[in-house]
């Protein structure tokens, strides 16, 4: 009975709290610039108002045009559910849960980039284009994170590797997961998630020709995906597993609130790059995380 | 642990020199890790040595002041426009930067090195930066870049030289950074008449013969 409980309630975490996450986002950048800025709770709104619409498909779609929105929900919640909420533990873990990880994103990825160039749309083949060749360079990055944390802790058990503080290089890891999670999610340097101006679009322009409860869909799997970068990025960064259950959830908490915050100064003081400098800025977070797991192998072999 | 953790923040500007698009910016991370360098002595010894306040101070005032100060008055006084120019471009210098630290770090397990310095990172700094300032030397266009360059391998030699802080006299120390300081001069003379007779500080200008 207890574990059902536990279930359900990692299903609530998961399914009730990201769409929090952009409208703090938005509360952010409107205060720094002055305005009022949109309720907290407008992206249950959005959610709420698109699931009554209709569906409207163009006829040259085959059905994987709304299969594609549900893979990506459902292979991005399944690698939430991988992930262990600080001292909680995981639904589900095994040895080698972080490749499975790392592959239900890349498969999530997949499935948007196949919906985005189902209705032969010009403007959705290059969003899908861009998408996939930015990834090749953040998926190296999220890669090497995860080796740094496995090399640390000597584990590839995401609920071992994510909980004890992962040492000397811990703030090259903090700056490369950060930029990782900037791209992965389309924000601002990368992306930015206001612009409705296609030539610049990559996340924004895949689903274009979505609408009514598959782009609901994809709006809560965008968001899904942010909670699960930012809690991550929170988990490899302090000792959430390694203390007391209450307080490892109060400082995940934080942690994701902080993340959350530092997005949205991000997004209100920097420009969005021009796409030529982007691989630069990728590239220098696989470099961060490259030298943290340089700093983990130095470290474990001079304390051995 | 101190030492190691500075070195490595110059390890870190070694890269943002390989990335930086702008003049200043390059000329600024050169800068930062002369200082940082400069400071890097006082963490070597344990108690408090005249000789090496000496050098710190020396260093920190050379390389963090002097030397930026007169490369800027060169690009001021040369009026170029402030992109880097790469013959090897951003990504892949910092490619070949990185491999290069990885590199160092891998070599310096395998060089013969003093018990006292097996721990520390200051011979693979040493090569990484040396390093850096080859790619900056072979894979830069502008003159001044180059000298950037120049510097960072400088950087790079000093940071060799520290393994050795408490033999070396002060006079050779000094000696070298005034060679270093003249280099610098002599170089902004030349940047100038660069300037002059070409038009400009592209250096691949300067490889065809004319009457």
């Amino acid at each position: 009975m207890s574990e059902v409980l536990d279930l359900l309630s990692r299903l609530a975490w998961w399914l009730l709290l990201p769409p929090l996450l952009p409208g703090i986002i938005n509360k952010v950048k409107a205060w720094t610039a002055g305005r009022r800025g949109p309720p907290v709770l407008q992206l249950y709104y959005d959610l709420a108002r698109l699931w009554k619409k209709s569906v409207v498909q163009s006829r040259v779609t085959s059905p994987a045009f709304l299969a594609g929105p549900a893979v990506t929900w459902i292979a991005i919640m399944a690698a939430a559910m991988l992930v262990p909420l600080g001292a909680v533990g995981t639904a589900l873990s095994f040895r080698g849960d972080v490749v499975l990880l790392l592959y239900l994103l890349a498969l999530a990825r997949f499935a948007t980039a196949w919906a985005a160039m189902e209705t032969g749309s010009a403007f959705e083949g290059m969003g899908a284009a861009r998408e996939v060749s930015f990834s090749v360079l953040a998926e190296a990055a999220l890669i090497a994170a995860m080796l740094t944390l496995s090399v640390q802790t000597r584990s590839v058990s995401l609920s071992t590797m994510l909980a004890p503080f992962p040492g000397a290089g811990v703030v090259l890891l903090a700056a490369g997961l950060f930029t990782v999670l900037l791209a992965e999610n389309s924000r601002v340097p990368f992306d930015d998630p206001n612009t409705h101006l296609e030539l610049t679009m990559i996340h924004e322009v895949m689903v274009l020709d979505h609408s009514g409860p598959p782009l609901a869909v994809i709006l809560h799997g965008a968001a899904l995906k942010l909670l699960l970068f930012s809690v991550l990025l929170t988990e490899s960064v302090l000792p959430v597993g390694a203390i007391t259950p209450i307080a490892g959830i109060l400082l995940l908490i934080a942690g994701v609130l902080t993340t959350t915050l530092g997005i949205g100064l991000v997004e209100s003081m920097m420009a969005r790059f021009a796409f030529r400098r982007v691989p630069l800025l990728l590239l220098t977070a696989v470099l961060l995380c490259v030298f943290a797991l340089l700093v983990a192998w130095q470290g474990g072999s001079v304390g051995a | 642990m101190n030492l190691n953790v500075l070195i490595g923040l110059a390890i870190g500007l070694n890269l943002v020199a390989l990335g930086s698009s702008r003049l200043p910016m390059l000329i600024r991370s050169m800068s930062a890790q002369g200082v940082l360098l400069g400071v890097m002595p006082i963490f070597l010894v344990s108690e408090f040595d005249w000789h090496v306040a000496l050098v710190a101070l020396a260093t920190v005032a050379g390389k963090g002041l002097v030397i930026p100060g007169l490369l800027r008055r060169a690009m001021r006084a040369v009026s170029i426009e402030r992109e880097v120019e790469p013959i090897i471009g951003f990504e892949v210098s910092l490619l070949l930067g990185a491999g290069a630290t990885v590199g160092a770090v891998v070599a310096a397990r395998w060089l013969p090195l003093l018990p006292e310095h097996s721990g520390s990172l200051l011979v693979p700094g040493a090569m990484a930066t040396m390093a850096t300032g080859f790619i900056l030397l072979v894979g830069r266009v502008k003159a001044i870049a180059q000298v950037c360059g120049y510097l960072i391998l400088e950087n790079g030699i000093y940071l060799f030289g520290l393994t050795l802080i408490k033999s070396t006299p002060v006079l050779v120390e000094a000696g070298v950074l005034l060679d270093v300081t003249v280099g610098v001069f002599v170089i902004g003379i030349i940047v100038d008449r660069i300037q002059r007779a070409f038009d400009s500080l592209d250096t691949r200008k300067l490889t065809a013969l004319r009457e």
